[in-house]
């Protein structure tokens, strides 16, 4: 099966000392391919009918490796026992070892389990069991030696290929999001690596994570001029990796994920200096089943050729006989039987010993061995497993179906169906889109992040272990699909409303932000209404984002604009002072006064404020403090918020330096009683008096403030009309008060 | 070609003190013993556009530019030269002079810029990518980071340009003027979906030399009377503001016609205060045009720059530009001069008509103007004097400019000085890094 090319002689020099090692790991360490994976782990899933790690395995084959290590940890004894089966165990060139670890969570743990093994001892090449490529090795690798002698510190080399992301859905085709690479032009030095959609935080509104600037550091181009900031690349996932690699890992024990852990962190890491370079490539193919959308489009890839030599003609090596490839890439096995009428499309493979029967029509699909489709059966862009029996009359669209499923009569799967092993879809069902259906009930534990979500995946596949499904697969490929039905009839209470009357499985409830990725990632294509809804929402966004940098260019555009953008800074200004006064006046422990003070005073400094400012926002602060309490009457709300000043006034007035400050204080009161709160606006005076008893404001502010009033709009002069008494008061008793004062010192 | 030429010449630069004086503008300070103005006119006249309008700032010196002009140029082109008032940032005279516009591009120039790339070749790149504004840029020798090590004081300091590229070099993308004191910079990330790739570069210098489109901009500058600056906020806006919209939709090779016609239709749009972008829409893009390396390019807009330009123009890199033909020992000196016993002038220096030396001096890598006096024993290093200059037996000038009708009285030393018009210096003065100027009478 493997085919050593002339490149091994080339590569003699160094194999002398090392021959070429490569480490797959034979486990994602992700969730995505659940419910399928609960039962059978990932790398062996069939592309196309032939095992996700065959593709991986006859790829290193061929490009010179020598010596692979396959790491397993879910389902270890399922690869294990497909190794040994396979004819990669006895390959003349190429040695294939097996790592088994059962306490491994990530892809990190796992590197770490393969440095203590010892096993590696020069470059290697890393790669995950579900890459499909035909790239040559040869040159990537001898970039990555030539630039390993003069810098110690290149550590990896990354594949990447050019793949442009939908302007709408920020995905690529492969159904990754985009990602964000800066890449030095000349060195190809890897600067900075970033998936502009979190994987951590799911969304479900449209753009909310989407960022909408990049921020770039300066201090990048202190060693270089120029840096090339792309997005139409693609991490192929193929690494070239020097053995430090692995004691980075080692070194660094909370590094978990290959990409979000350790290229980030290498890269943020000044410190070690370690380096990652790129490696582009253009005309050969490199692609990672990561999910869904990702398995259909690379099984169409193969089936289109894209892949060559890994198509199915080569790979299918049946036991009748090959694949044979006709006209409009139709691939057929041996065995396959088709009714007169059955209409076969284009793009589409039919496995050994299948079936189809009247009226079928097939297109763009992948039928795996020995299926049965019965009559007037509609089936497109399907991935259909083996043994999976489909009656008369069955419409299947976007769908996979796993091993030994069925689909009775009549049944209808709407696009992005996926039912696992043995699941049957009773008759006359429809199965509505995106469900997931296994016989497996879903864990109901709660996943919270990621790390725990990976390491569910692998718990339970180590539970499922001991039950050994692939044993079971065997059993019911080789037996009647009735044991199945029989499994149905003893089995659980199946709800009908979930498979259908006489079906059986259960469905799988979305998690939370499950619906977003369910139309991102499945083997359906994105349905056109969801494209428009999500060209509208950024047709939206766009016109806010300009309107948003042409304010920002700046400044300078106009007067009026400015000024926005000066509220915008206001209204943090005062939140910030509202939530330190909010924490002294809730008693959060130890915030005292002082520290309020402190605080506001920093705060002051930080956005460059006057004490007016503190003190206006302070005493908006206080205000909301007072209506937070209930207040069915002007009366109550009175005396609340005379109670609230006793307390804090003081507070108040340790940022009142003078009268002007006051009159800003004056002059937000009267806003917050038009604007913001409409039930002070009759207590204006009132607040008015309590605010000159408790010396927060003082007469000549009040009396300011009045002149300046004496002038405005009629509309203006609302309260002063109202507080005309007191004033009126305050001017004519102003010896009275200079005695009062006295009295009190 | 239907293009029409705004050359920016300044009037009485404060950076340029204590050279520019009422008399000389910054548009007439000799430059390798020409005035600059005259490297930017004949830059133009070589592409063969003949329409220019020379801004001036201030109205005397636009008198004196105008009167050198007219006397230069005439006949060969259609100089219009147009004063301005003084305090007017580059966008706000273009502004002050955009009724003078008819082509259907124009483009603006500094003057006081010296280069050898063709302007009609950059026109050239404006009318075939059809945009909106093409920039002239041109590599930078040095990184921005040995610039700063040279600790040149007259430069604004470690601020240099940002500047994104799609990935044929042919569109101009991102602009960060280096304005921005803070230490990120930002990309908005639709424009890099919509692009996928961009280049970054900090190896670029913009040249100030610009093709625009007339509608276009003449329709920007009247809707938005805030922006002051071409390079800070005129191309600013223009860069963000080009493929903000509908960006897979915009065509590159669109005919003449639908442009203007896209042109007029936004311009109604702004007119009735609908469309805030106009240019959005419009599917005209930012395009740039880069210098290749072996062109020479460099503009005088601080002391540094006038003796760098002026220690260029008279040696190898850009003696070309000023016509004048270059002797076997590399000089070029005058043939009314006249040079004393044991006098020598070494190679890339200048020497004008009429200046006469005396016994054993020595000028190496200076520019020494018409009709100056030298004595005997005189030593100019690195230095640029310029016309009716007397120097007396014995001095010494080294890294320092000298303008016209200086008096430097004998055994005077100068380094590193700018000496303004008419000044004199005492005997046996020594004087290090000042700027010496005559008072001002009033």
């Amino acid at each position: 099966m493997a085919k050593k090319g002339a490149r091994t002689t080339e590569m003699a020099d160094y194999e002398v000392h090392v021959p070429l090692q490569a480490v797959l790991l034979a486990d994602s360490f992700a969730q995505k391919f659940r419910p399928i994976t609960l039962e059978r782990p990932k790398m062996l899933l069939p592309l196309v009918n032939v095992p996700m790690i065959d593709y991986t395995l006859e790829w290193l084959a061929s490009a010179g490796v020598e010596e692979c290590f396959v790491f397993c940890c879910a389902h270890a004894n399922q690869i294990t026992s497909h190794l040994n089966k396979s004819p990669w165990m006895s390959q003349p060139d190429f040695t294939v070892s097996i790592i088994e670890s059962h306490d491994c969570v990530s892809a990190g743990d796992a590197l770490r389990v393969i440095e203590q093994r010892g096993v590696v001892r020069g470059d290697f090449v890393l790669v995950s069991g579900d890459t499909v490529s035909n790239m040559s090795l040869t040159e990537v690798l001898k970039e990555h030696q030539e630039r390993r002698k003069k810098d110690k510190l290149a550590v990896m080399t990354m594949v990447v290929k050019k793949s442009k992301p939908s302007p709408l859905t920020y995905q690529t085709r492969l159904g990754n999001d985009e990602l964000l690479l800066m890449i030095d032009p000349q060195s190809k030095q890897l600067l900075h690596y970033d998936a502009v959609r979190e994987p951590g935080s799911r969304d479900s509104l449209q753009g909310n994570y989407v960022q909408r600037h990049v921020s770039l550091d300066r201090s990048i181009f202190h060693d270089r001029p120029v840096v090339q900031l792309s997005n139409n690349l693609q991490d192929c996932h193929i690494d070239i990796c020097s053995p430090e690699v692995l004691l980075l890992f080692t070194d660094n024990f909370d590094y978990q994920q290959l990409r979000r852990d350790f290229v980030k962190g290498l890269l943020s890491d000044e410190i070690m200096g370690n380096k990652i370079f790129t490696y582009e490539i253009s005309n050969e193919y490199a692609a990672r089943v990561d999910n869904l959308r990702a398995y259909d489009v690379v099984s169409q890839d193969i089936i289109h050729r894209w892949t060559y030599p890994m198509v199915p003609d080569i790979l299918c090596a049946g036991p009748k006989a090959s694949m044979r490839l006709e006209r409009c890439n139709v691939y057929k096995e041996g065995g396959v039987i088709l009714a007169r009428t059955a209409m076969i499309g284009e793009n589409t493979v039919l496995g050994e010993d299948t079936t189809v029967g009247d009226n079928s029509s097939i297109q763009q699909s992948v039928i795996g061995r020995g299926c049965t489709i019965g009559k007037n059966v509609v089936i497109e862009g399907c991935h259909i497993w083996d043994d999976v029996r489909i009656e008369d009359y069955v419409q299947l669209r976007y769908s996979v179906v796993c091993d030994g499923a069925t689909v009775k009569k009549g049944a209808i799967l709407e696009p992005g169906v996926v039912l696992s092993f043995r699941v049957v879809i009773g008759s006359e069902f429809r199965v509505p889109a995106y469900s997931k259906i296994s016989m497996v009930p879903q864990p109901t534990e709660e996943d919270s992040s990621d790390e725990e979500l990976e390491y569910a995946d692998v718990a339970s596949g180590r539970a499922d272990s001991p039950r050994s499904p692939f044993t079971e697969d065997q059993s019911t490929r080789n037996g009647s699909i009735s044991g199945d039905e029989d499994d149905t009839a003893e089995g659980p209470n199946w709800d009908p409303i979930e498979v259908g009357e006489t079906g059986a499985g259960y469905r799988w409830a979305v998690r939370d932000g499950g619906q977003e990725e369910e139309w991102r990632h499945s083997v359906a294509p994105i349905p056109p209404e969801k494209i428009q809804e999500i060209a509208a929402a950024n047709s939206e966004h766009d016109v806010e984002e300009v309107d948003y940098d042409i304010r920002a260019l700046g400044g300078r555009d106009s007067l009026e604009e400015e000024e926005d953008e000066d509220e915008e800074e206001e209204d943090d200004f005062e939140k910030e002072v509202a939530e330190t006064f909010l924490r002294a006046a809730r008693g959060v422990s130890g915030v005292q006064q002082e520290h309020v003070v402190i605080e506001v005073n920093s705060l002051k400094l930080a956005f460059n404020k006057t004490f007016a400012d503190c003190a206006g926002a302070m005493f908006k602060a206080i205000i909301d403090l007072a209506l937070e309490a209930p207040h069915p009457t002007a009366k109550e709300l009175l005396s609340i918020t005379k109670d609230v000043f006793s307390r804090w006034g003081s507070l108040l007035c340790k940022f009142l330096k003078g009268s002007d400050d006051e009159h800003e204080v004056l002059l937000t009161f009267e806003e917050i009683c038009i604007e913001s709160h409409k039930e002070f606006a009759p207590l204006f005076s009132q607040v008015l008096h309590m605010l000159y008893d408790i010396d927060v404001v003082s007469e000549d502010a009040i009396i300011a403030w009045a002149s300046e009033k004496q002038y405005a709009d009629e509309s203006d002069k609302v309260f002063l009309k109202q507080s005309e008494k007191f004033i009126q008061w305050l001017k004519e008793a102003p010896e009275e008060e200079d005695e009062d004062e006295e009295d009190d010192t | 070609m239907n293009f029409q030429v705004v050359v920016l010449a300044g009037g009485l630069s404060k950076t340029m003190y204590p050279l520019v004086s009422k008399d000389v503008p910054k548009a007439l300070l000799p430059v390798g013993n020409r005035p600059l103005l005259s490297y930017v006119l004949e830059l133009v006249e070589a592409s063969n556009i003949k329409d220019i309008i020379v801004v001036v700032s201030g109205d005397d010196a636009a008198l004196c530019v105008g009167n050198w002009v007219t006397e230069a140029f005439h006949d060969r082109l259609r100089v219009e030269v147009s004063g301005v008032s003084e305090d007017l940032d580059t966008a706000e005279a273009l502004r002050a002079v955009s009724h003078l516009l008819t082509a259907d591009d124009f483009l603006v120039v500094s003057g006081d810029l010296v280069c050898d790339v063709p302007v009609g070749a950059v026109a050239a790149a404006h009318r075939r990518q059809g945009a909106l504004v093409t920039a002239l840029l041109w590599p930078h020798p040095s990184t921005p980071n040995s610039e700063t090590a040279s600790g040149d004081k007259t430069k604004q300091p470690t601020t240099f340009d940002i500047i994104g590229l799609n990935s044929t070099h042919q569109h101009l993308l991102y602009v960060s003027t280096g304005m921005q004191s803070a230490r990120d910079f930002q990309v908005r990330s639709s424009l890099l979906r919509a692009v996928g790739q961009m280049e970054i570069r900090t190896d670029l210098v913009d040249a100030h030399l610009y093709a625009f489109n007339r509608l276009l901009v003449q329709g920007v500058l009247e809707s938005r009377p805030g922006q002051k600056s071409i390079k800070h906020d005129l191309v600013p806006y223009l860069v963000r503001s080009q493929l903000g919209l509908g960006v897979s939709s915009t065509t590159v090779g669109s005919p003449l016609e639908d442009r203007v016609e896209n042109v007029n239709h936004l311009l109604d749009a702004e007119a009735f205060g609908k469309n805030r972008l106009p240019v959005a829409h419009s599917g005209l893009k930012c395009s740039t045009y880069i210098a290749s390396k072996d062109r020479y390019c460099s503009r005088v807009n601080s002391l540094q720059a006038y003796l760098d330009v002026n220690r260029d123009l008279a040696g190898p890199e850009a003696i070309h530009l000023t016509g004048y033909t270059v002797s076997t020992q590399n000089n070029v000196i005058h043939e009314t001069s006249e040079m004393g016993w044991k006098s020598t002038v070494g190679p890339y220096c200048m020497l004008g008509d009429g200046s006469t030396l005396g016994e054993r001096c020595s000028i190496k890598r200076s520019v020494v103007g018409r009709h100056c006096r030298i004595g005997s024993n005189v030593k100019i290093i690195n230095s640029v004097v310029m016309n009716y200059v007397t120097v007396e037996d014995g001095s010494l000038i080294q890294n320092s400019i000298i303008c016209s009708n200086v008096i430097l009285q004998e055994r005077s030393m100068l380094k590193d000085c700018q000496v303004g018009p008419g000044y004199v210096v005492g005997p046996r003065m020594e004087i290090k890094g000042e700027a010496l100027a005559k008072k001002e009478k009033l």
